[in-house]
């Protein structure tokens, strides 16, 4: 009974970002859907309460109707910058943002290439800057490197969102280790560690809860899947799995067995 | 004048304000944001904002991404 209510305890603790609270701790992104159907009924599966949406020209096609879908269900938007290489350019994005979709939230990304897909580290700390002097709620997409962590969380990022793998790659969580440092570095802060990027089944987005992540950005494994209502569901399970793992405190591994059954003496 | 509005060349009537050539361009008032040469016009600036020949124009609105 009192194990129970623990149990349940942990999993209605909310996830709090820049104050505000998000009401799960799977944020998905629009991106990857085959048409808005589909990503309707995978936003619902998941229970998300907040996802990305992307900035484009207006005349480029790409899925008006994403930000009434949103709207519908209700679900708040974390638009991204993605495709932005410099500093600049994710700070005017986030500000158009801003102003289309009157939320202060961004999820900043300032890529290295397209190759890789990898975070920029010096124009994404620069961004971070000046985004927060202006009053937005950062949510950098970084590196899983522990120092460039510490540095965007002291420059007053709301959350850091380290990736498990490069963007769509579905290699799960490359370095577990770097992961756990990034979440032992934000211990003492109230800055949330988001596992964002890489992936690919919900054993790895478990994985991340495990590590002590905060919660879990992911687009691709859902959307792409062939099944991506089906995956919704299981990556929420998932999250909610890992948490509650975390929570219970996993046994120590051995080298050796150690018998469960009583020994014959 | 002319005016580009996301890379598209478009007569505009001299003395427009920003919002007329929005409003010529179709462009709805709710999900969008613009950027004349580079720097945000908050909606409420609109159609105070004139325009001169040869300013670029972009606007911008929220897609699935992420």
């Amino acid at each position: 009974m009192g194990g129970a209510i623990a149990a349940t305890g942990i999993l209605d603790d909310p996830l709090l970002i820049g104050g505000r609270e998000i009401g799960s701790r799977l944020i998905m992104g629009t991106g990857g859907a085959a048409n808005l159907a589909v990503l309707e009924r995978a936003l619902v599966a998941s229970g998300t309460a907040l996802t990305t949406v992307a900035m484009r020209r207006l005349d480029a096609g790409g899925g008006p109707g994403v930000l009434a879908l949103l709207e519908r269900l209700g679900i708040e938007a974390l638009p991204n910058t993605a495709g932005c290489r410099t500093a600049a350019e994710a700070v005017l994005t986030a500000r158009l943002a801003r102003e289309a979709l009157g939320t202060d939230l961004v999820k900043l990304e300032v890529v290295a290439d397209d190759r890789t897909l990898l975070p920029d580290p010096i124009e994404l700390l620069d961004a971070a800057e000046q985004l927060v002097d202006d009053g937005f709620t950062v949510l950098p997409y970084t590196n899983d490197d522990p120092v460039l962590a510490s540095k965007l969380a002291d420059a007053g990022c709301a959350a850091v969102m380290p990736l498990g793998s490069p963007i769509g790659t579905g290699l799960g969580i490359r370095n577990p280790h770097n992961i756990e440092m990034i979440v032992a570095a934000m211990a003492d802060r109230p800055v949330p560690v988001v596992l964002d990027a890489g992936i690919g089944t919900a054993s790895e987005a478990a994985q991340a809860m495990e590590l002590g992540c905060d919660a879990v950005l992911l687009a691709t494994a859902v959307t792409r899947a062939t099944d991506p209502e089906a995956m919704a569901r299981a990556m929420r399970l998932a999250v909610e799995a890992g948490r509650l793992a975390r929570g219970a405190g996993r046994i120590p591994r051995r080298f050796w067995a150690q018998a469960s059954s009583p020994t014959a003496e | 004048m002319t005016v580009l509005i996301n890379g598209v060349v478009t007569e505009a009537e001299a003395g427009a304000s920003l919002a007329d050539v929005l409003a010529a361009h179709g462009v709805p008032e709710r999900g969008v944001a613009v950027a004349m040469s580079g720097e945000v016009v908050p909606r409420a600036s609109w159609a105070s904002t004139p325009l001169r020949d040869g300013v670029v124009l972009e606007v911008l609105t929220a897609v699935q991404g992420g």
